[in-house]
């Protein structure tokens, strides 16, 4: 790969999830999770794993690689998170809340499967195999 | 003022975690296969994340590092895109051994910083 493609990857994937980190941060400023259940970013991750898998079914986004890869590892990959909810887990077990952090890492990966299997299973039906795949191999489920 | 330079500091590491993780992916992810670069910058992204944790950042540095850098670095949706493509048998273990990792690597993250710390 030359130089330029590498760099306008990296430019649309890092502005992307430099907005998406802002949004989680801004969601969890307005709405921070507190000491129970993290309900804020439970629903970080749920929503943005919904839009991530549903995100084929965009027309846009299937003629135009970069803003898939913009919204897709970029927007998508930086709003949700993996190293929040395993240090809210740590704290609740932490402190000895068990069943809440069982509830938590459960729930969440649980909801989070959901949500793709239904917008994805949306996504397959307005795209072609082929479109999929040309979708994965630029890189939008990285 | 704090509000708005805690933001920028987000965005900034963020701008570094993101293509960090999306470059582990397309280097080391197969396809087929286990999505090996992925699943590193899910388990990096929770150790350094139980690192600072352990070092008490707050403010501007836990914006930078941890919900910016470690936060973009790691993903939730790529994730669990990838576990539903590779289908069910293959699909669940790749996601207890993602969640699996990511908990016990934020937990040693935690543990050594709170050595030195």
């Amino acid at each position: 790969m030359s130089l330029r493609p590498v760099l306008a990857t990296t430019a649309a994937v890092a502005l992307g999830g430099a907005a998406g980190a802002l949004l989680r941060w801004g969601l969890g400023e307005a709405a921070p999770d507190g000491t129970g259940f993290p309900a804020t970013t439970f629903a970080i991750n749920v929503v943005g794993c919904f839009a991530l898998a549903l995100l084929p079914a965009l027309g846009a986004v299937r003629t135009r690689p970069t803003l898939a890869l913009a919204l897709g590892p970029g927007l998508l990959g930086g709003f949700t998170t993996l190293s929040a909810y395993a240090e809210q887990a740590r704290v609740l077990l932490a402190d000895g809340r068990t069943a809440l952090a069982a509830t938590y890492v459960v729930g969440t990966l649980g909801a989070c499967l959901l949500a793709v299997a239904v917008a994805g299973s949306w996504a397959d039906r307005s795209t072609t195999a082929q479109q999929r795949q040309d979708l994965a191999a630029e890189g939008v489920e990285e | 003022m704090t509000g708005l330079l805690t933001g920028l500091l987000v965005a900034l590491g963020a701008a570094v975690g993101a293509p960090l993780r999306y470059w582990l992916g397309r280097g080391l992810d197969r396809p087929g296969s286990w999505h090996v670069g992925t699943l590193a910058a899910n388990t990096l992204g929770s150790l350094l994340l139980g690192l600072c944790t352990a070092f008490a950042l707050e403010g501007a540095a836990l914006g930078l590092l941890g919900t910016g850098f470690c936060g973009a670095l790691t993903t939730y949706s790529s994730f669990a895109v990838q576990a539903r493509e590779r289908g069910a048998r293959a699909g669940s273990a790749y996601a207890v051994t993602t969640v699996a990792l990511a908990l016990l690597a934020v937990g040693a993250g935690f543990w050594c910083g709170a050595q030195v710390a």
